[in-house]
């Protein structure tokens, strides 16, 4: 017998959707930063070799086990995981599927109130005019001065934008999957497309800004981004980059003494350099929302017969239009030609995006306006994103725990909403946002993505994968990613993680024969140096997280008994 | 930046108008239904 459940109400509807949260800051943030930062190029040969191996098939494995768990009602990875593997183990594998994307939402709502709170202070014009310092400005607003100092609610802090923000994301949410998360993406979505252009055009049309400064122009900006075999020109004292030039002779004399170095940027050096790929393929990882446990709790409202190949293909497409696209045309040309070289190095993504721009739209003709919808677009491209992470969350509980959408949004919001003050008020330096990006945004993602992608290629089988997947699809997926999906991607992936690992968590040189490990800032902070002890943030923010992962665990476990009834009654379906 | 943009912008356009002049584009879905478990699904537990 077949039971009604909740489900998409378009096809355009689940693809905005998926795309919505793909779509994020680091489209238009993250992306630039790096592709600046490794040479464009080169960068850009690493980053489609990874969108290749792995980002379009694990999008695909996410559309297709979703599907295949939600077409007999499991929408949680948990759930999903235990219905594909049939073993009394499989559903804790899925619990990363449940912390992931809760987690982060706690603080990236936050961000998301960032937005919101900036766009709001430019219309208003607090951020623009004489004598603005807008490292102050962020200081003071995000929190990042001190702690404590956010929780307040004038316009100039963040208090007000995050209730805002927060109320809009659970109001949404209880709305359901197609009158609230389809719904917003439907509009906010093409609304995103929209501004992106309109900046895009103002940005390639701002020719040579200042006349005093005719190295900073629009041809130099993109180039500084995106041409490959260049020489960049470093501080010798701070190393920071200054300048970039196409090659050693075009460098002017002025830099040409002991007070700077020359980096050679050409294309085959860099595609040497392990970094780049780490970072090319970290990109295309947090940037498709892979292994978040988005994809598959979305996917899992689709109807058995709806295609998941183009779907996807087309989820992806529309990330990578939007980061290489719009997000590579716009940030970091704009900031080249008002600041140069020397003021986007080494900015980070917070630092670009609420320090410089808000300064180059400070600089810009009609900057004010542009400022409020640039970060318009931000706020669009987060709440997608946001309203994505809590969907698997509410999911869970009202599959594992059988509960009413109203009493898991009750719950749910509950429980992040800890979380969120907690991120909120330990706000100095961003410690607690940054600690728990590291380890769960960023570790246990690609963890997750790992076991999604063997549980299809070696769980559930190649075969009858690829026989899933194509019922009802609209186009095949060549055969060679049979080979891609079984071996290539989980061997990348691993590789990739245990690169990682070795940078990130144990500091390695990248030598082999003088290899060292200086445990990273990361590591220090919990288990102290012999100068520094530990802080006291951080270990809090990974209590937080090992807190979380338990009362997944518990939730697991107690959701798992329901499943067991569950997968007895339709055996006696099935055998009637 | 001529290759990546062009790449990435036509890959979009495929996609979108495929998916556009295909069945089902932006018609209503009815109720996604729960399907009766296959033979070879059964928790053998």
């Amino acid at each position: 017998m077949a039971k009604a459940q909740e489900a998409w109400g378009s096809r355009l509807g689940v693809i905005l959707a998926v795309a919505g949260s793909a779509v994020g800051l680091g489209n238009f943030l993250r992306f630039p930063g790096l592709a600046a930062q490794y040479g464009g190029g080169a960068f850009m040969i690493a980053y489609f070799i990874s969108l290749l191996l792995i980002g379009i098939p694990i999008c695909w494995v996410e559309w297709t086990i979703g599907r295949h768990g939600g077409k007999h009602n499991f929408h949680s990875t948990s759930g999903i995981f235990d219905f594909i593997l049939s073993k009394p183990w499989a559903k804790y594998l899925g619990v990363i599927g449940f912390i992931v994307p809760v987690c982060i939402y706690m603080y990236y709502v936050y961000i998301e109130a960032w937005c919101l709170g900036y766009a709001v202070n430019a219309i208003s014009g607090n951020l623009s005019g004489e004598g603005v310092n807008f490292q102050n400005f962020f200081g003071t607003f995000t929190g990042a001065s001190a702690d404590g100092v956010a929780l307040k609610f004038g316009l100039k802090e963040v208090g007000i934008f995050v209730i805002i923000v927060y109320f809009l994301n659970f109001f949404f949410i209880y709305r359901g999957i197609s009158k609230g998360i389809e719904l917003v993406c439907k509009f906010a979505m093409p609304a995103l497309i929209f501004i992106a252009l309109i900046i895009l055009v103002r940005v390639m049309t701002l020719g040579t800004p200042d006349p005093m400064k005719p190295d900073q122009n629009i041809m130099t900006g993109l180039g500084y981004l995106w041409n490959p075999g260049a020489v960049a020109v470093v501080d010798a004292t701070s190393g920071v980059e200054v300048a970039r030039y196409p090659d050693a002779a075009a460098i002017p004399a002025q830099y040409q003494n002991d007070t700077f170095t020359q980096k050679n940027l050409d294309l085959w050096l860099s595609l040497m350099n392990p970094q780049l790929w780490l970072a090319a393929a970290g990109q295309i990882f947090f940037s498709l929302s892979i292994g978040f446990g988005v994809i598959i709790t979305y996917a899992s409202y689709l109807r058995k017969q709806d295609d998941v190949v183009l779907s996807g293909l087309t989820a992806s497409a529309a990330n990578e239009f939007c980061e290489v696209g719009l997000g590579g045309l716009i940030t970091v040309p704009a900031a080249f030609m008002f600041l140069g070289a020397a003021g986007i190095v080494g900015q980070g993504t917070f630092g670009l995006g609420f320090n410089v721009l808000p300064e180059v739209f400070a600089h810009m003709p009609g900057g004010q306006i542009f400022a409020s919808i640039f970060f318009l677009l931000l706020f669009l491209a987060a709440i997608t994103s946001s309203l994505s992470m809590l969907q698997p969350g509410i999911a869970f509980l009202e599959e594992g725990l059988e509960i009413s959408r109203k009493q898991s949004c009750a719950l749910l919001g509950f429980v992040t909403g800890i979380g969120t003050l907690f991120i909120w008020y330990f706000s100095k330096d961003l410690k607690a946002l940054d600690t728990i990006d590291f380890w769960v945004g960023t570790v246990m993602l690609f963890i997750q993505a790992t076991i999604l992608v063997i549980i299809f290629g070696w769980g559930l089988g190649i075969k009858k994968g690829w026989k899933i997947a194509h019922e009802g699809a609209e186009m095949r997926i060549p055969d060679i990613f049979k080979i891609i999906i079984k071996y290539v991607t989980p061997a990348f992936l691993l590789t990739i993680f245990g690169m990682f690992l070795l940078q990130n968590v144990f500091g390695w040189n990248y030598s082999f024969s003088d290899a060292q490990f200086n445990p990273t800032g990361y590591v220090r902070d919990l288990i102290g140096s012999e100068d520094t002890p530990p802080n006291m943030v951080s270990r809090l923010s990974v209590g937080w997280i090992i807190i979380m992962t338990i009362f997944s665990m518990v939730l697991v476990n107690l959701a798992g008994k329901n499943w067991e009834k569950r997968k007895l009654n339709q055996k006696k379906e099935a055998s009637l | 930046m001529i290759l990546s943009v062009g790449f990435v912008t036509t890959l979009f356009l495929f996609c979108i108008i495929r998916v556009l002049r295909g069945p089902a584009a932006n018609g209503n879905h009815e109720l996604g239904h729960v399907e009766p478990i296959e033979e070879d699904e059964i928790d053998q537990r």
